[in-house]
């Protein structure tokens, strides 16, 4: 258990049942296995956009793994996330296929969404991913729309909304905050504040010190946790996701967090980070903090880990001759799916 | 369902039938719900006793929380971006849910949502969701035209602002003119899998009162009436206009002048064809249109007939609209904004050269 498990149950609701005080083997492994997975989609990501593959435009994850791993490491899975512009771990924690991704950026008709809908708009419902979504801010209020669904249905389903540190200035987030609180719907908040809008730094454009202070003005708890560590965001998530499912309502977790690139391919950080600030950054790795930490006290074995990341190369491998492989949309697609139904 | 085959009518208001309409529908399908400022009215005030207080601006959704309860029929905070986002997370995720804009001046707080996310998940998600969402939202100026002095609702509480919704693909877009199509056409689009925006005219809310069959029924989405014949010209009508265009095609009867009245219903998908086909015999048309003439409905389906129609023509079409320019508050300047039947009326004369 983390230091500062005891506070953020506290915060959370003291009734809530004890959360174990660490994953169990194979909920750890898993973890490993999504974040080297998101890190692996990223890395080639960017050596295809380096090598002038056309995948459209992109927002690489990489550095902020442990954020979406950890959060849907605490969802079932038929509960629902909303993500953002930099969806593509998100997707990936929450078991959308890496074939199927890379498909979609190649703007293949096997994508996600048939080639339809690219980086910024990869979508499966079927394992409850509502949509990356490049309108800053904009799927906070999808998640407060799945969490009312859920409540009038009556089901014990969860919707996670995540956002950037940037979204948090956006009038819609806020709206969606004070909706989940007053219908206290089962809606965790997830802040991935990884501290430049583009390149506007979060001291400048935000008021407050802690993104999480401003669940106090929606009556909701709200925590701030180190979001380098999957461990201290998946004990965090847990609190919300049990406060949610028993019918508390809403929570804010912040995780601090880093892009290790630029806020889109090709996006020079030079002109707004210090070569210092990514260097400290990237020394608190939270793969590399992970491994250090669960080889060190036994729960994983090297081998194992190896084999994890020698699959998921693998994987990668497949994913780009899948998306290489397949056809592109035909003509009339550009035709199809406007209306709903198409008009007869 | 024509009135004619139906088990029982009775009169109602344009509101009563949309009131009517919300009622059996949510009576059907548990899964629908409904949201939007002051759509019941004392919410959380049950215990002074103010329950279904208001019912909306229209009085549209009166009732509904009594028989439904607040767990279906939602008060909101003053958040359109917020609850309109909502309605469509909830549209994707089992639900079919209703919102009320109060007035279709306010979509610019939640324009993102209609025309960035509603209307263009199911395209860009590869068609992998249905988006049951209905839009309702009440447009137009209030102004009877009588009033000699004060004044309507101004600037942003009367405007027509469809052509700027009926412009993005994916997105529905039906305007009702009577207390039966309201009906209809309401019920049609709570039962559309997609996003259907439905606007509802002030005037017409209180003032358009008809006969309307009990039971639920639809009037298709898509698809234009013809709602008077005439061999002369073709008046095309949309929402309020239809009723303008019928009293300038009477006037015009009387003078011995044949006009054909086509209510145009859904904006988008527009039914081309049933304008084609009547100017096709009446060889002119006039649109009219309660919207400001730039970019709008009115010049749109003048273009399309011009395109499609040329050599069916006798003379250019025309358009009759309102004027470039905001609502104005004044009640004499609100009733010059609005066409009149005696626009229209002068306008068929200058295209078959009659009259003074």
């Amino acid at each position: 258990m983390s230091a500062n498990l005891g506070s953020l149950r506290k915060q959370f609701d003291g009734s809530i049942e004890p959360t174990p005080a660490k994953p169990a083997r194979n909920l750890l492994l898993w973890m490993y296995d999504r974040m080297t997975l998101i890190r692996e989609f990223e890395e080639r990501l960017k050596w295809l956009v380096e090598t002038g593959v056309p995948v459209g435009a992109v927002h690489y994850y990489t550095g902020q793994e442990a954020c979406a791993v950890g959060v849907c490491a605490a969802l079932e899975p038929n509960d629902w996330i909303a993500s953002t512009h930099r969806g593509h771990g998100h997707c990936i924690a929450k078991g959308v296929e890496v074939h199927r991704m890379m498909a979609e950026l190649y703007g293949k008709s096997t994508g996600t969404n048939h080639g339809k809908g690219g980086s910024m708009h990869i979508t499966d419902v079927s394992v409850g991913m509502l949509g990356v979504n490049p309108i800053v801010g904009m799927g906070t209020t999808h998640a407060v729309g799945a969490a009312l669904s859920a409540k009038v249905r009556q089901t014990s389903q969860v919707a996670v909304a995540f956002f950037g540190e940037g979204a948090t200035s956006f009038g819609a987030v806020h709206e969606a905050m004070n909706l989940a609180a007053i219908w206290k719907l089962p809606v965790v908040f997830v802040c991935e504040n990884n501290r430049y809008a583009q390149s506007t730094p979060v001291e400048y454009a935000v008021a407050v010190s802690k993104i999480a202070d401003r669940a106090a003005a929606y009556n909701m708890p709200g925590v701030t946790v180190d979001g380098q560590d999957v461990i201290a965001v998946w004990e965090a998530a847990t609190l919300a996701v049990q406060r949610a499912r028993s019918g508390g309502g809403p929570s804010l977790i912040e995780c601090e967090t880093y892009r290790y690139y630029g806020h889109h391919q090709g996006d020079d950080t030079r002109r707004y980070r210090t070569k210092e600030e990514e260097a400290a950054a990237r020394g608190k790795d939270c793969i590399q903090r992970f491994r250090e930490r669960f080889l060190r006290d036994g729960s994983l074995a090297l081998e194992e880990l190896a084999s994890i990341d020698k699959k998921n190369k693998e994987k990668l491998d497949e994913a780009i001759v899948f998306a290489e492989n397949s056809p592109l949309p035909e003509p009339e697609e550009l035709y199809s799916d406007v209306f709903i139904p198409e008009p007869q | 369902m024509s009135l004619q085959a139906a088990a029982s009518v009775h009169e109602l208001t344009f509101s009563q039938a949309i009131n009517e309409a919300l009622h059996l529908e949510m009576r059907r399908d548990p899964a629908i719900v409904i949201m939007g400022e002051d759509i019941a009215g004392g919410a959380g005030l049950a215990h002074l006793g103010f329950v279904d207080s208001w019912g909306g601006s229209l009085r549209c959704t009166k009732g509904l929380i009594t028989e439904f309860g607040p767990q279906r029929v939602l008060d909101t905070p003053i958040a359109e971006m917020g609850f309109v986002g909502a309605a469509v997370g909830a549209a994707m995720s089992g639900l079919r849910p209703i919102v009320e804009i109060m007035f279709v001046d306010l979509i610019g707080c939640c324009y993102d949502q209609i025309i960035n996310q509603a209307a263009k998940m199911h395209y860009m998600m590869g068609g992998q969701i249905k988006l049951p969402l209905v839009i309702r939202t009440a447009y137009g100026t209030r102004g009877d035209g009588k009033r000699t002095y004060g004044g309507g609702a101004g600037a942003q509480h009367s405007q027509t602002l469809y052509s700027v919704l009926a412009h993005i693909p994916g997105l529905k877009v039906v305007v009702p003119s009577t207390a039966y199509n309201a009906k209809g056409l309401t019920i049609s689009a709570i039962r559309d899998d997609g996003p259907v925006v439905v606007l509802e005219h002030k005037f017409l809310g209180l003032a358009a009162k008809g006969l309307v069959p009990e039971e639920a029924y639809c009037v298709p989405i898509g698809r234009a009436e013809v709602v008077r014949r005439g061999r002369e010209v073709t008046l095309c009508a949309i929402g309020r206009m239809t009723h303008v265009c019928l009293e300038a095609a009477e006037s015009l009867a009387r003078e011995g002048t044949e006009a054909e009245v086509i209510d145009v219903l859904t904006l988008s998908p527009l039914d081309e064809a049933t304008i084609l086909e009547s100017v096709a015999r009446t060889r002119r048309l006039i649109v009219v249109d309660e919207d400001t003439p730039v970019a709008s409905m009115a010049r749109d389906i003048a273009a399309r007939v011009a395109e499609k129609a040329f050599d069916d023509l006798d003379a250019p079409v025309r358009t009759v609209t309102a004027p470039d320019t905001p609502v104005p508050f004044a009640a004499v300047l609100e009733a010059q904004y609005v066409p009149k039947p005696a626009h229209v009326v002068s306008v068929v004369h200058e295209l078959l050269g009659t009259g003074a």
